[in-house]
């Protein structure tokens, strides 16, 4: 799963650094559900962030949480001027690792020359009230602890630490 | 976990200056708020201005104000002025450590380091002022310690496969929280 940046400067650098400028005013970028002919624009963000592109995964992520539109799956876009700008996506999960019902957030990413202009609170946002329409109280994430940058933004919003811990280990041959 | 006094004195200071960036504030009046020395606090408060945390005021009124950026300023910055989250790796080798019993203990160690760092990189003293005003609203949830009743009597769900990209290998390291020479 794609491990998205957001739209938070990255924490770190004590002493005086300057405020950064906002490219481009949140007002301005609408939050919709995704559609087909954005997938292009979805394709070549995550591969400029991420260096690669997995054109074949987006197009099923498009399937399973695109259409047809479902009050548990979001796939959400901040769109401004005729392109997309951000994406979030999430869906509620039930009973899974033990919990209630509750909204996942898997993946959200804002064009880098569009960052620091709330979009990515935007999105957030807006697949939160989703969430609340779906029934659920409570969202979670789970991502790389050294994703610094994801992380603090995940943090300014108002997340903290959940009660799972991810495990894991190797499978021996 | 506990923070060394001086860790948390600077915390407790950035906090108050950040606060209110255009506010002088002394270094007597924040040792009134925390009940402290403020000859000891005027130590902590000479590290953070050298390191361009704040910076000295002269003339009527005096003291300090934020002279950082809140928003990119994290705990951590400020913690590791004062403090080692873990030793380098040359300064914690001893017969122990390098024992299969040793080594097997840093692996766990080495998690609960990795975890605390994670933590303190990510968040930034703009973060902590909401967290602190949520606190003062009531809103803000009790920290994580477990799932609760409702959680442990569904415990049988069907898992999933988690959605995360899979970590980078970690070299064991020894936890330890000592103080910076």
């Amino acid at each position: 799963m794609a491990t998205a940046r957001t739209t938070q400067p990255a924490a770190g650098g004590a002493g005086k650094t300057r405020e950064p400028v906002p490219r481009e005013p949140a007002a301005s970028a609408a939050i919709r559900p995704v559609r087909r002919g954005d997938l292009d624009q979805i394709i070549a963000l995550d591969a400029r962030v991420t260096g690669l592109e997995k054109r074949s995964y987006w197009q099923s992520l498009y399937r399973r949480y695109g259409l047809p539109a479902q009050a548990e799956r979001q796939f959400l876009v901040a769109a401004a001027e005729g392109r997309v700008v951000g994406f979030v996506i999430g869906e509620v999960r039930d009973w899974e690792f033990g919990s209630p019902p509750c909204g996942w957030v898997f993946a959200i990413d804002v064009q880098p020359d569009s960052r620091l202009a709330g979009i990515g609170t935007n999105l957030l946002e807006a697949i939160c009230a989703g969430f609340r329409r779906a029934g659920v109280r409570k969202v979670r994430t789970m991502l790389s602890r050294d994703n610094n940058l994801i992380l603090s933004f995940f943090r300014s919003q108002g997340m903290m630490a959940g009660p799972f811990i991810p495990l894991e280990m190797e499978l021996e041959h | 976990m506990k923070l060394q006094i001086n860790t948390s004195l600077a915390l407790y200071s950035v906090l108050e200056f950040a606060s209110d960036p255009t506010r002088h504030i002394s270094a007597a009046e924040i040792a009134e708020k925390y009940d402290v020395s403020p000859h000891h606090l005027a130590k902590v408060l000479s590290e953070l201005a050298r390191a361009g945390v704040v910076e000295s005021v002269r003339g009527v009124g005096g003291g300090y104000r934020f002279a950082g950026n809140a928003r990119r300023l994290t705990l951590m910055d400020v913690i590791e002025m004062f403090e080692e989250l873990s030793l380098p790796e040359s300064d914690r080798r001893d017969a122990g450590d390098l024992t299969p019993v040793g080594r097997a203990l840093g692996v766990v160690l080495s998690e609960i380091d990795e975890i605390a760092k994670a933590t303190f990189s990510s968040i930034t003293f703009a973060t902590m002022l909401r967290l602190i005003e949520r606190q003062q609203r009531g809103v803000t949830p009790a920290p994580a310690r477990g799932p609760d009743r409702a959680q442990a009597i569904a415990r049988s769900g069907v898992q999933s496969p988690p959605i995360v990209p899979p970590e980078p290998g970690r070299r064991p390291r020894t936890a330890s929280f000592a103080k910076r020479s």
